[in-house]
């Protein structure tokens, strides 16, 4: 569904992803993990148009999203979950749910999404009056996760969609991508926490300064002992012996 | 006393249109114009000269100020609203400077002398010489900017512009259009102040550069963060306050400058997003973005 070949991108004369090659298929959950700096979250604005790409394609659906910008992207079922939630803080919490839509022209059934997405996520029905900048920092990752859906994504993407968050919410955090996975969303899930990716994807990368040194399938990862060591917190020892 | 009177509150209407609309872009779209009394000096001049040498009407020569103010909006925003607003804020504010120097130096703008004996309006059979008269037009058309405005901001239009100012990638992210819906915006606030222009030319009948230069601007952003940035009501509060309030202070006349601008700090202290407004003075352009 989404096939990203050989892609450099980075900032000034700085370069940031060194030849990316990754594929998403439909119906799956796919992670890319990596330390501070490894381009995780690069990536992600290239794939969604907020850089461009130096060298390499990047195609969705039949479609090369190479040279198109964001505001098309979004257009052609792609959603973004950005870094640090990034919610409109002084608009309402259905304001923001609403904004998610802002490309469809069906109405319609926007607004039967926008009540069911309320329904699935209650906090968002009895908050939807409150500017979302006052909600609690999970209350906001859930907002921006109903917000993205509003789009009806093909693929959804997220970035980091646990930083920052108390480690229950974090958890529940989880358990929504859990949910959607079940319901068959194609996800495509940046992550620092690769203990809690892994669990929830089927298949994942892992990148280190700019480049994909290892990919296979969660399960594959989470037994491979450099990834235990490196990403999941594992002592040599505890590996080795 | 009422002349008086009748004078201030057609002052105050004209700058509730100037505050309006540059809060469109300050307030809602989130951007720094540091300009804005040039786009109300192109109106000014714009709507004097077609009146004193082709003899239009007063309703067609606010139209050619509204339409020249919002070209000069556009051809200053299309190469500047693409970059990120610090650049807006600089050039802007360079483009006041710009605009007030050719007031200064034309033939045909009268240089420092400027314009005397602009027409003041006639049309439908009403001379709009008297004040009062003259405040009835101005408050129709204040009337008319406001309802536009409240009808832009509470529109799927003004959502989108709320959430540029909330975070303008993430709203591109959504879909928006942000460079267009800069654009847009800034060219319509260019309009409107081009229209206040031409109000107050025919008003004073008599124009020239010191009226549009640098102070005013900074004049018109002051009432609207003393208003509150993205609150109409706000910024009709705060034109209308700083039009009363150094008429007020005109007794203590040894002291005005300083309660005038002790009025103010106490105000913004008290009340950092200003009187009616939610945000609060946007500085984001003096540092850099994470």
């Amino acid at each position: 569904m989404l096939t990203l070949k050989s892609v450099q991108a980075g900032y000034g004369r700085l370069p940031v992803l060194k030849g990316i090659s990754l594929h998403v298929r439909a119906g799956e959950v796919v992670t890319l993990i990596g330390g501070n700096g490894a381009g995780k979250t690069t990536t992600l604005r290239t794939i969604s148009g907020l850089l461009p790409p130096r060298k390499g394609t990047i195609e969705f659906a039949g479609q090369d999203l190479t040279r198109l910008p964001a505001e098309r992207i979004v257009t052609l079922g792609l959603a973004l979950v950005p870094e640090g939630r990034r919610v409109f803080r002084t608009l309402s919490v259905t304001a923001n749910l609403e904004l998610g839509a802002f490309h469809r022209r069906d109405k319609g059934a926007v607004r039967r999404d926008l009540e069911e997405i309320r329904q699935r996520f209650p906090i968002l029905k009895e908050r939807a009056h409150q500017a979302a900048g006052t909600l609690s920092g999970g209350e906001q990752q859930i907002l921006a996760i109903g917000r993205a859906l509003m789009a009806r994504p093909r693929l959804l993407m997220l970035d980091e969609p646990s930083m920052g968050l108390a480690p229950r919410m974090a958890t529940q955090v989880y358990n929504i991508l859990a949910e959607l996975k079940a319901a068959g969303t194609t996800i495509l899930l940046v992550e620092q926490n690769a203990r809690a990716a892994l669990k929830v994807a089927d298949r994942g990368y892992v990148l280190e300064t700019g480049r994909i040194i290892l990919d296979g399938a969660a399960a594959d990862l989470r037994e491979d002992p450099e990834v235990q060591r490196a990403y999941l917190g594992k002592g040599y020892q505890e590996v080795w012996e | 006393m009422a002349a008086y009177v009748l004078h201030l509150a057609i002052l105050a209407g004209i700058y509730i249109i100037l505050t309006v609309s540059i809060n469109l872009i300050i307030g809602y779209a989130g951007q720094v114009s540091l300009g804005h009394a040039a786009f109300y000096g192109i109106g000014a001049y714009i709507s004097a000269l077609v009146s004193l040498h082709w003899h239009l009407p007063f309703p067609a020569a606010a139209l050619a100020a509204l339409l020249a103010a919002g070209l000069c909006g556009l051809a200053l925003g299309l190469p500047t609203l693409r970059l990120k607003e610090d650049y807006l804020a600089i050039v802007t504010l360079g483009f006041g400077v710009i605009v007030d120097l050719v007031f200064l130096n034309l033939e045909v703008t009268g240089g420092p002398d400027g314009l005397p004996g602009i027409p003041a309006p006639s049309f439908l059979g009403l001379d709009f010489r008297p004040p009062w008269l003259y405040l009835i037009l101005v408050v129709v058309i204040v009337i008319l900017v406001l309802i536009a405005a409240y009808r832009l901001v509470d529109s799927y239009h003004g959502r989108a512009l709320r959430a540029i100012r909330d975070h303008e990638i993430t709203a591109q992210v959504m879909g928006i259009n942000t460079p267009a819906y800069k654009i847009v915006v800034f060219t319509l606030a260019a309009a409107l102040a081009g229209l206040a222009g031409s109000l107050y030319a025919h008003y004073i009948t008599f124009i020239n550069p010191e009226t549009f230069g640098l102070h005013t601007s900074i004049l018109i952003l002051t009432m609207v963060v003393l208003g509150g940035m993205g609150s109409i009501a706000g910024s009709v509060l705060g034109a209308v306050i700083l039009t009363i309030l150094p008429e007020m202070l005109r007794q203590a006349h040894a002291y005005q400058e300083l309660i005038y601008g002790g009025l103010l700090m106490l105000l913004l202290i008290w009340r950092p997003s200003g009187l009616l407004g939610r945000g609060k003075l946007s500085l984001k352009f003096l540092k850099r973005e994470g």
